[in-house]
């Protein structure tokens, strides 16, 4: 068998997979589902390969998921966050990332509010660059995750039907599931109140529907998005209570949705306000599931990006 | 690279009698078949293990346990290649701790994969022995390291390539030894 060739240097969105780099990269993370079932969980695969996180924003899942992904795969790694750094006494973005770099990193893997900022860094810096979240624009490894659960249940990505329900406005979650099933040719469906589901959405080429009976219908995958206050989400609708009581998941409406049907969430949960508490819990429930291919994910991108420096740049 | 057959070595009926052989060593020197397991390396040394664990049944009745296992992690010329080798399952579902652990590779050559597939094995226990069968032992070893069960010895140059067909994968079993075109 011939090694598949993932080109790629960087990882900067599902924009700039090929439906080929998607697949090699699921391959590699199943591959890698193992080595967390192990004793010994560790592959020497980056030895020596040093690793930064850096996290202008809050996250703890996203953070610990490439944490654990770089450490299982033996790569060194730096935690660098905004809260404590020198972001705080006026160093720019640009001078921070040099800085990090004269540390002669491989991968840095950032998030950071502002859109395209991943982007931004691979105009100077040396290392792999791959974006944990930019602002309202992509969130790559979470979308591939996804992917990746839908895989193990339907034994296949092609020829499915896709239901994001929520605040699609501001998700980069949805952008790059978006993305990534567009290019799959999956059915994409947006539910949300109108103020959260622009109906410019539909330019991207999902539908759109403001009724989430019609949206779910026959879906593979029901994901529920987290109704983001602190971004301000409760500005665009009257309250949250009428919030949930027309765009909840509950069983009744699951049950609309195809009989093989998943439930995801990308995480933290907010239970009985966009997921039914009883739902969350249900069978049909695969956020735990979402969170542990989480890592296979990650350790895949970091294992085939490997970080090789160019060193002819500079 | 372009290639050409140079020679055929083997056809059906030699590998299966092969094959019956290694399965008779192997039970011949590791009495205590319960405590017997099988290890395949990715990716025609699993099918070589299966036809082994299939002979020992035929002969012996019980089915030996039979892991898969993928050594890409573990070799040590990963920061050399263009791009990354792809990464295919382990899968050993059984302890290897305190077990008879039989090695088996379709081609053994520089040695370099079964030192990588020792140090991964390691990583998952402690095995009583580790025992290597290999189908085709073809030399140019640059590790100290030997096959305990051997199909066949077959002494090639070093820019020959043994191809192992086996018909799980290809047309047909038999073995072919390849050398590029134009020599």
């Amino acid at each position: 068998m011939k090694d598949k060739e993932f080109k790629q240097a960087h990882l900067l969105g599902i924009e700039h997979l090929s439906p080929d780099d998607i697949e090699t990269i699921l391959d590699t993370a199943e591959a890698f589902i193992e080595v967390s079932t192990r004793d010994v969980k560790k592959v020497p695969a980056l030895k020596g390969k040093t690793v930064v996180n850096l996290f202008f924003e809050d996250s703890t899942r996203t953070r610990s998921s490439f944490e654990i992904a770089a450490k299982r795969l033996s790569a060194d790694l730096i935690n660098f966050s905004a809260s404590v750094s020198s972001l705080k006494k006026g160093e720019t973005l640009r001078d921070t990332v040099l800085t990090l770099e004269a540390m002669n990193p491989h991968i840095i893997v950032i998030r950071h509010a502002a859109s395209g900022s991943p982007y931004y860094l691979t105009t100077f810096a040396r290392s792999a660059i791959v974006n944990a979240g930019d602002g309202f624009h992509e969130h790559p490894t979470q979308a591939l995750l996804d992917a990746l659960t839908m895989r193990q249940k339907f034994g296949r990505l092609r020829g499915l039907k896709v239901a994001i329900i929520g605040d699609i406005l501001h998700s980069r979650v949805a952008r790059s599931n978006i993305i990534l099933h567009r290019k799959l040719g999956n059915e994409v469906s947006l539910i949300g109140p109108p103020s959260l589901v622009p109906g410019e959405f539909a330019r991207m080429g999902p539908k759109v529907y403001y009724d989430i009976r019609k949206g779910v219908e026959g879906a593979h995958a029901v994901m529920m998005l987290r109704v983001q206050a602190e971004r301000g989400a409760k500005n665009y609708f009257p309250s949250i209570r009428e919030y949930r009581n027309r765009f909840a998941i509950t069983r009744e409406i699951f049950s609309l949705a195809n009989r093989n049907a998943i439930l995801m969430h990308p995480g933290p949960i907010n239970r009985d306000v966009e997921i039914d508490t009883t739902m969350a819990d249900a069978e049909e429930s695969v956020i735990l599931q979402q969170v542990t291919n989480g890592i296979a994910v990650r350790m895949a991108v970091l294992y085939l990006l490997k970080g090789e420096r160019n060193e002819t740049l500079h | 690279m372009d290639e050409k057959v140079k020679a055929k070595i083997m056809d059906e009926k030699k590998m299966k009698r092969t094959i019956l052989r290694m399965a008779m060593e192997i039970l011949e020197r590791n009495r205590d078949i319960e405590n017997l397991a099988l290890i395949g390396i990715q990716r025609k040394g699993v099918f070589v293990a299966r036809r082994i664990q299939q002979m020992i049944k035929e002969m012996e009745g019980g089915e030996v346990p039979l892991g898969v296992l993928d050594i890409t992690m573990f070799r040590d010329d990963l920061h050399r290649q263009e791009f990354q080798p792809t990464v295919k399952k382990t899968e050993i579902d059984f302890s290897v701790e305190d077990k008879d652990i039989i090695l088996i590779d379709d081609v053994l050559f520089t040695g370099r994969t079964i030192r990588a597939a020792m140090d991964s094995i390691f990583e998952l226990g402690r095995p009583a022995t580790l025992q290597l069968a290999v189908f085709i032992d073809r030399g140019h070893r640059e590790l100290p390291i030997a096959a305990d069960f051997k199909g066949k010895y077959l002494p090639t140059s070093r820019r020959e390539r043994v191809n192992v067909m086996l018909g799980e994968l290809d047309e047909q079993d038999q073995v072919l030894i390849m050398e590029p075109k134009g020599f």
